[in-house]
């Protein structure tokens, strides 16, 4: 990743590209991409009849494709998409394509550091997953989705190991769904699995698996938990070592289970997405005590305000001792923390953001169709066209805000009050 | 037991998987469904209900089937819980393969019933419960488990795989542009004011109804995206096999799909059981008592664009045309002016049925009915003569059949009873008969 | 035996009838709450709407599609709740015992409601004899209930216009109504309870969620 530390914090507004330019290009212009850092903003274009290829601040990429879409910045601020010439599909990063080609390829990954790029292809020999090209020997009947080791080390998907005849219940209660990582398969099969994770250390792969046509529990490595439950969801390993936290579904209702064993007393309707601390001492997860009551729960224990419609994801300050989220009440967002909401609330609301010394958290807001930067409930003065998450400084006194107005993209880098 | 109403139908995912049944199993699990969760409404409804026949008259099958009461809504509840709970569970594999043809192949959980009973009992409700009997039992009619075991191992109804469903996209998005400029099916646009979602079959068979959205989408200048991963697909098939583990996963994907995007609100196609199940059952399951992201469905959505002139109409259809209305958006959502807005809107000589709005028949197709495969085809349109001769009545040529169990049931019934009818799906009209301006006419 | 009949009895049957709808009730309402998905939906404006468009004669489609049937069973209802309440020699007995009474309705009225009771009872037999539907979901006990609901009147009617033993006949009707009182929370008499709230369910479900009329 580019160290964020040693981007540009000092200029105060760079005119990047004016993008209403672009539109008198270009005849087509689909979405818009800005790096991490903010320096670049980009976007596939169509050149001519036929012929998409990648703008980047107004420069083009020199090759042209027939298709081109999953347009993204990589952690360490690479273009990469996905493209096609002569119904042949590959990975284009800064304009340079993979030599391989397939006939499909899909759901771009990258390892924290970016250099290792990975997707789902789909070739004359199957559903298989390649990174940087290397394709893995064994290909399926079918691979969906993937799960990639930070390390770039390994690779797991779920995979169909024998293919079933049109209406075949049978041969599918027998299983026929099972874990490939590198392409080499679990050695016991699953009605189905899901939600695979794999280990800080990338030596354990853990997934979801459906035992029996009402039977759940998780597979690590290809070994089951001896505890079933009436339903799973996504397993994650904890920080270190090989344990793994799940929501599981007992009689009672939904809670925690590491390694099998409850850990959390209490029951929820539901419970899902937990999440460790940057410390790795605090577990939270988003729950519902009951229906249409949604909250966050840390360690077992649930803030005091529930929200009628929705909480999404927990988000651990850096310290591990605050946390927030985006809420939903009477169809208006805002984001809560540690259980108090922000008095504003919005038509719509991004994952929110501490700074680094925890003290502030900021989020990319919407409101009457205009995009603002909020800071502790504060919203920011301006109304953008388009704006992306805004980002602290090291020191947490400034903010990196990437947005689109009057035509024109900009980088800023403002004080924290000045928003 | 009673004897079978129709005459015996071969399902190996009955007939099979009964014979793997053992007493003690089949004991244990009913009596889990009727003590675990399910005990307040069962109960009360069961002490409620003093068999008087009242809901008989709501039911298609009944009335179809010459008045039979075996196919009287109460007369299933006899024939299946009643029995049951008498036993205490201590019923025989035979038992539980009638349970499954009632429930499953009988009964479309329309919910007309539970407008006709006094004491607003919702019959379909326990009908659900043998369902989910049967379910654990594994006794689900073939082509519903297969269906079923698609949305668990896809997230989608008809085995579609990941780069199936993008390929098609970007097909239809080609396709589209041959008649309106620019017209494209924007992939995960984060951001965006609607994500829209459809059924498992639009990319399988009927993709050309993916580029009729691009299209209207582009005349109507909406900002809109779709997931190019797992849970673009409403459709719920589980949530009427008995399976709702997998009904509840089915539905976060597709939700979840919506969070991710930061969408304002979900539009989905033209069906009604993905309605049911994205916007009342697999939310229930899941805590969030709304969706999370409002959704709305085709015939809201539809309605919108042409009131507010965002879609004119340059022509109307001539021919003579009536309408379905689907159980799950009229019964179940109350969309029964809107639907008739947009059919005046761009029928010049639309035709209205009786009974209509929440009083209108099922087609016979929904529930999973249809799902439940070819071999039960003719008890199902069988069980709906009523609805041939409410549309026949009508002397249209045309109905509109905003959903798509609704499509393929009346289809069914049109053949069967020979009605000389076409369905059409309320997005063919609209292709037809919307002005596409100037700037994004194809020269 | 009359002394029996007309005292303990009495007030083991009100206390039955009583205690066992309150058990009926309470257990209803933690059954409801355990089942998680009930109270979050209900709505009192949709509950009130389903309850008003049900106990209104001709107010539903079903019941104006069978015209017949609603009256007979409304007139069956009315009759057989309001005769008791309001009966003068009922509400003698009130005065007796706890120095409390209130409106009576003539004894014609009451006499006329009798029978109105016994007849559509009849009706409901016939129904039940008759039509397939009713004929298949039809039990034994069925008719064990209509008996009970019905039984107090034609042994009060029978009492009041002395036409058989006036002392055996007054028995019969104290223990029939006693049986009455005493079989509505345990048997689907217990409808006279639910039924406020399986409407309530249905017309919060069908109105608040569904935005959709249940009649």
């Amino acid at each position: 990743m580019t160290e964020f530390e040693n981007w540009d914090w000092e200029t105060k507004e760079k005119l990047i590209s004016e993008i209403s330019e672009w539109r008198r290009k270009f005849p087509v212009i689909h979405e818009y991409v800005v790096s991490n850092d903010g320096e670049k903003i980009s976007a596939p274009v169509k050149t001519q009849e036929d012929a998409f290829t990648v703008c980047v601040n107004g420069e083009i990429w020199e090759n042209t494709f027939e298709k081109l879409w999953s347009l993204r910045f990589g952690p360490d601020d690479r273009l990469t998409c996905l493209c096609m010439n002569d119904d042949e599909w590959t990975v284009a990063t800064d304009g340079e394509t993979w030599e391989e080609t397939f006939e499909y390829v899909w759901n771009i990954q990258f390892t924290p550091d970016g250099k290792i790029i990975a997707v789902n292809v789909k070739g004359k020999n199957g559903y298989r997953i390649s990174l940087n090209g290397k394709t893995w020997e064994n290909g399926y009947v079918e691979a969906r989705d993937f799960a990639l080791s930070p390390d770039g080390k390994n690779t797991a998907a779920g995979v169909q190991t024998k293919g079933l005849g049109e209406g075949d219940i049978f041969g599918f209660a027998e299983g026929v769904w099972t874990v490939a990582v590198n392409g080499v398969p679990w050695k016991r099969n699953f009605l189905n699995v899901w939600g695979i994770a794999i280990s800080s250390d990338s030596s354990k792969i853990a997934a979801e698996v459906r035992v029996g046509e009402y039977e759940y529990t998780i597979a690590i490595n290809g070994d089951i938990w001896n505890e079933t439950f009436k339903c799973v969801w996504e397993p994650i390993f904890y920080p270190k070592g090989e344990d793994v936290l799940v929501p599981v579904q007992t009689d009672d209702g939904w809670t925690l289970a590491k390694n099998g064993q409850i850990i959390w007393e209490r029951k929820f309707v539901q419970a899902w997405h937990q999440k460790f601390s940057p410390d790795g001492q605090r577990i939270a997860a988003i729950v519902a005590p009951k229906i249409g009551k949604w909250t966050i729960a840390v360690d077992g224990s649930t803030w005091n305000k529930t929200f009628g419609d929705a909480v999404l994801l927990p988000v651990f300050s850096p310290d591990s001792k605050k946390v927030a989220a985006v809420v939903k009440e009477n169809n208006r967002w805002t984001v809560a923390v540690d259980g108090i909401p922000w008095a504003e609330d919005f038509d719509m609301i991004w994952d929110p953001v501490f700074s680094p010394d925890c003290n502030r958290v900021a989020a990319k807001a919407e409101k009457d169709g205009k995009y603002f930067i909020v800071v502790d409930g504060k919203v920011g003065k301006h109304g953008f066209e388009a704006l992306w998450s805004p980002i602290f400084s090291p020191d947490g006194n400034k903010l990196l805000i990437k947005a689109v107005e009057d035509g024109k993209y900009y980088r800023r880098v403002i004080p924290v009050e000045k928003i | 037991m009673t004897e079978p109403a129709a005459e015996a139908v071969v399902d190996p995912g009955i007939d099979e998987k009964i014979k793997k049944l053992t007493p003690e199993r089949i004991e244990s699990t009913i009596n889990k469904v009727l003590t675990k969760g399910a005990a307040a409404r069962l109960k009360v409804y069961l002490q409620t209900c003093v068999h008087c026949g009242l809901c008989a008259d709501a039911c298609h099958f009944y009335l179809s089937n010459d008045k039979d009461p075996k196919f009287s809504p109460v007369g299933k509840v006899k024939q299946t819980l009643w029995e049951i709970i008498r036993k205490k569970g201590k019923v025989d594999g035979g038992f539980i393969k009638d349970c499954s043809r009632i429930a499953h192949t009988e009964c479309n959980v329309c919910r007309r019933c539970s407008m006709y009973c006094p004491f607003g009992i919702d019959i379909a409700y326990l009908l659900l419960l043998v369902r989910r009997m049967c379910a654990l039992l594994g006794v689900v009619p073939q082509y519903l488990q297969d269906t079923v075991n698609s949305h668990a191992v896809t997230m989608n109804q008809m085995w579609v795989k990941q780069d199936e469903w993008i390929d098609s996209l970007q097909w239809q998005e080609e396709d589209a542009q041959d008649e309106v400029k620019n017209a494209r099916i924007p992939l995960d646009k984060e951001g965006a004011e609607i994500m829209y979602s459809v059924i498992g079959p639009e990319p399988k068979f009927l993709a050309q109804l993916l580029g009729n959205i691009a299209m209207i989408m582009a005349v109507a200048g909406m900002d809109w995206t779709m997931p190019s991963f797992d849970g673009w697909d409403n459709s719920n098939m589980p949530m009427y096999s008995g399976d709702f583990e997998t009904m509840a996963r089915v539905e976060r994907k597709h939700h979840e799909a919506a969070l991710k995007l930061k969408v304002k609100r979900i539009v989905m196609g033209e069906c009604g059981h993905a309605f049911r199940g994205a916007v009342y059952d697999g939310p229930k399951w899941l805590a969030w008592k709304e969706p999370p992201v409002p959704i709305i469905h085709a015939v809201q959505f539809y309605y919108e664009l042409i009131k507010s002139g965002r879609i004119k109409i340059a022509k109307k259809f001539k021919e003579p045309v009536t309408v379905q209305e689907p159980c799950n958006i009229v019964r179940g959502r109350g969309l029964g002016d809107m639907l008739r807005y947009i059919m005046r809107a761009t029928c010049e000589d639309f035709r209205d049925v009786y009974p209509r709005y929440e009083h209108n028949y099922c087609c016979g197709a929904g529930g999973g009915v249809i799902n439940c495969g070819p071999q039960w085809k003719k008890s199902r349109v069988k069980g709906n003569r009523v609805k041939a001769e409410q549309l026949k009545a009508t002397g249209a040529k045309f109905v509109v059949t905003p959903c798509h169990n609704c499509h393929s049931g009346i289809e069914d019934i049109v053949e069967h009873y020979n009605l000389g009818m076409h369905t059409k799906f309320f997005s063919e009209i609209l292709i037809d008969v919307m002005e596409i301006p100037e700037d994004l006419k194809v020269e | 035996m009359y002394e029996f009949v007309s005292g303990p009895l009495v007030w083991i049957s009100f206390i039955v009838f009583i205690g066992g709808s309150i058990y009926r009730l309470v257990s209803m309402f933690k059954l409801a709450d355990k089942e998680k998905v009930i109270f979050p939906y209900m709505s009192l404006k949709y509950s009130l709407r389903s309850l008003i468009h049900w106990i209104i004669p001709f107010a539903s489609t079903n019941m104006r599609r069978r015209p017949f049937m609603t009256i007979i069973t409304f007139a069956f209802h009315i009759c057989l709740v309001l005769t008791p309440i309001f009966l003068l020699s009922h509400n003698l007995l009130w005065y007796q015992s706890w120095k409390i009474s209130w409106w009576t309705m003539p004894e014609r009225t009451a006499d006329i409601m009798t029978i109105i009771v016994i007849f559509t009872a009849i009706f409901f037999l016939i129904r039940r004899l008759v039509l397939p539907e009713v004929r298949f979901v039809t039990f034994l006990s069925d008719y064990a209930l209509l008996t009970v609901a019905v039984a107090p009147f034609i042994t009060g009617f029978l009492a009041y216009h002395q036409w058989l033993p006036y002392k055996t006949m007054l028995i019969l009707h104290i223990i029939s109504g006693e049986i009455m009182l005493i079989a509505i929370p345990f048997t689907r008499l217990s409808h006279m309870l639910y039924f406020v709230f399986t409407r309530a369910y249905m017309g919060s479900e069908f109105g608040a969620v569904r935005n959709s009329k249940d009649w």
